[in-house]
């Protein structure tokens, strides 16, 4: 069968080679090899930029396949973020603590060390106990548990009460807009018991691989998220082909002949809107620790809509567009953005991209949507013609 | 003839507008029945009710031999029962193959799951090209729906009815934007599949309703105005006042 699934789907195996390939030469020219061409700082820009695409198509799935647009799936990620970084944070702490705390001439209770973690994590927002929601984080396996469950648990809450009620369209997205802007709220809030706008930081260290230098873990993570894309990438060509596809599409297309077909349509939309959430909760666990640091700005409204605008920049309806998107547009913003683009003086002004980029960002969303509704992915259509 | 559905003093108000005053109407299996009447009469309300998307205020409607009540179901559900419905626009998944689409509505299992793990089956191809041979689309099964014409559409829909095994056919206006060969066409289709089931026109042709040769029933501001041959209720003096008279005057 998986066979047959591949053999209908050329263009899955075409990407496995391109991401294969791109990945066999970054780590080839990385400074893990010697040859460092590729600085360690760019290996986890790559490597976000492959978490960014993972989410991406799950993005494409549920609204380029299914028709929902959700403008939330990017707290999805971050809640895999905070989930894994909160194991990150407690075990690197407690080895700290542990660390500093050798040598007495009493050894430290379990009640003491535990203060001690306490007041390491929580000192900059004014407390020392733990919340109830870091119960399981001494443990990482419990807590990648919780990389899945806490998104897949929210999505199919929220999806429930949504779609039983038949919302749709426009007032869906503004739905998912308003539950990732409360999420964002909720963190921001020093009592929420992840340190408020501190969020939680140097996740970058993993705990019991101090020795192991910044350069070979950024190539792990890069490699890690590379084969978590490829694996992505193959499970949702799964579900939108064959019949699951066609009744997911069925729905984005005309949503009342599926429900006269004898299918229950918020069902459907329960499922993809569940599973989209897992795998983009997983894609934040890879992330995060690639960038260090995880605050509730990064589940902003505004980073869903960006979500959305690869994906249309990309051209939704097809996987490899939303991972063009999301690579294209994200490395170019931390181009414009970082100071890489060149300032361009008019002489009564000067165009600085930091401050433009959002223009230029804003222009190319809605020229795309105008004039190539297929987007990026679209060009695709030319190089293969049709038999 | 035992009935298959018995629809009975149903009224449904929208905004105090009575689009259903207090129906009541019966189908057997085997039937072919045509249902016409002026704009407003309530035709589409009364398929809205029948396949639950839209809940009466006062009434009932009866399915089948265990005599369960279609109310409070949903409206895959009701489709599960048995109850296809076809909409006055042709509404086929455009983006789909013809063999998809077909595929899409074969009575299979509906769960997300038997769904995800489905596997084609040579029992399945048979059936979508038997159906495709009844709607004439045999050549046309590796097309895109949206490339076919608007009567290839309509065939397409009322394929995708058939698919789905259905005891009762809702079919509203088949016939409109048809061509004469393609009406034609579309009688046969509706007649074949009357033998075995029964299958409900609502229509505004007469000669259509004609050359379906069945048993009429005419609906006028929410409520049954006449049931018969079609001279019978067109000889009818209150139906040629409502309907007809207006409609050719």
């Amino acid at each position: 069968m998986r066979q047959g699934f591949l053999y209908q789907n050329p263009s899955v195996l075409w990407f496995l080679a391109a991401l294969g390939l791109f990945t066999v030469s970054v780590v080839m020219l990385s400074e893990v090899t010697g040859v460092a061409v590729v600085s360690t700082s760019f290996v986890k820009t790559l490597g976000k930029t492959l978490c960014l695409c993972l989410v991406a198509i799950a993005m494409d799935v549920v609204w380029g396949y299914c028709g929902i647009l959700s403008l939330g799936h990017f707290a999805f990620f971050g809640i895999g973020g905070y989930a894994i970084g909160m194991w990150l944070m407690y075990a690197r702490t407690e080895m700290i603590v542990l660390g500093s705390l050798e040598g007495q001439v009493i050894p430290p209770t379990p009640q003491e060390v535990s203060d001690a973690i306490g007041n390491q994590i929580f000192g900059v927002v004014g407390s020392s106990e733990f919340p109830l929601i870091w119960a399981f984080a001494d443990s990482l396996f419990l807590q990648l548990l919780m990389v899945v469950l806490v998104p897949g648990l929210l999505a199919l809450v929220f999806g429930w009460l949504a779609f039983r009620s038949r919302v749709t369209g426009v007032y869906l997205s503004i739905l998912t807009q308003a539950m990732t802007l409360a999420l964002s709220l909720y963190l921001f809030q020093n009592d929420s018991g992840l340190r408020g706008n501190n969020g939680l930081s140097g996740l970058q260290n993993i705990p019991g691989f101090e020795a192991t230098s910044q350069a070979a873990i950024s190539v792990v993570f890069f490699v890690a998220s590379a084969v978590a894309l490829g694996a992505g990438y193959v499970f949702f060509a799964w579900v939108v082909s064959g019949k699951m596809g066609s009744v997911i599409k069925g729905i984005r297309d005309n949503e009342a002949r599926v429900r006269f077909l004898g299918y229950h349509v918020e069902s459907y939309k329960l499922f993809v809107f569940t599973i989209t959430a897992v795998v983009s909760g997983l894609a934040g666990a890879l992330y995060y620790p690639q960038a260090g640091i995880i605050n509730p700005g990064e589940i902003a409204p505004i980073a869903s809509i960006y979500l959305a605008v690869w994906v249309a920049i990309g051209g939704r309806g097809r996987l490899y567009g939303a991972v063009i998107g999301a690579a294209f547009v994200s490395l170019l913003s931390s181009w414009f953005t970082g100071g890489g683009a060149p300032d361009i003086p008019l002489g009564f002004y000067t165009i600085q991209w930091t401050d433009w980029w959002l223009v230029l960002l804003g222009v190319s969303f809605v020229a795309v949507t105008l004039f190539f509704p297929k987007g990026i992915g679209g060009l695709f259509d030319y190089l293969v013609r049709k038999p | 003839m035992a009935m298959l559905l018995e629809v009975s003093g149903v009224s449904v108000s929208f905004d105090g507008f009575r689009a259903i005053n207090n129906l009541s109407i019966n189908f057997a299996e085997p039937e072919l029945r045509a249902i016409i009447g002026p704009n407003g009469a309530g035709k589409t309300t009364f398929m809205d009710i029948v396949t639950g998307k839209t809940k009466p205020d006062e009434g009932t409607v009866i399915w089948g031999e265990r005599n369960i009540s279609l109310l409070g179901m949903s409206e895959s559900q009701i489709a599960m029962e048995g109850i296809g419905r076809k909409f006055q626009k042709p509404t086929v998944f455009e983006a789909q193959t013809v063999r998809q689409n077909l595929a899409l509505a074969l009575h299979n299992p509906r769960g997300p799951f038997a769904v995800l793990t489905h596997r084609r089956t040579a029992k399945n191809a048979a059936r979508i090209e038997a159906i495709a041979d009844e709607i004439g689309l045999t050549g046309s099964l590796t097309r895109t729906a949206g490339e076919l014409s608007h009567g290839q559409k309509q065939w397409l829909e009322i394929g995708m009815l058939l698919a789905q095994e259905p005891r009762l056919l809702l079919v509203d206006e088949p016939a409109a934007g048809m061509t004469v060969e393609e009406r034609e066409k579309t009688t046969d289709i509706l007649r074949r599949a009357a033998k075995t089931r029964a299958v409900v026109v609502v229509e505004h042709d007469m000669e259509f309703v004609r050359r379906l040769g069945c048993k009429v029933t005419v609906l006028h501001e929410g409520s049954v105005l006449a049931e018969g041959s079609l001279d019978h209720v067109t000889s009818n003096q209150t139906v040629i006042d409502v309907y007809l008279g207006r409609a050719h005057a």
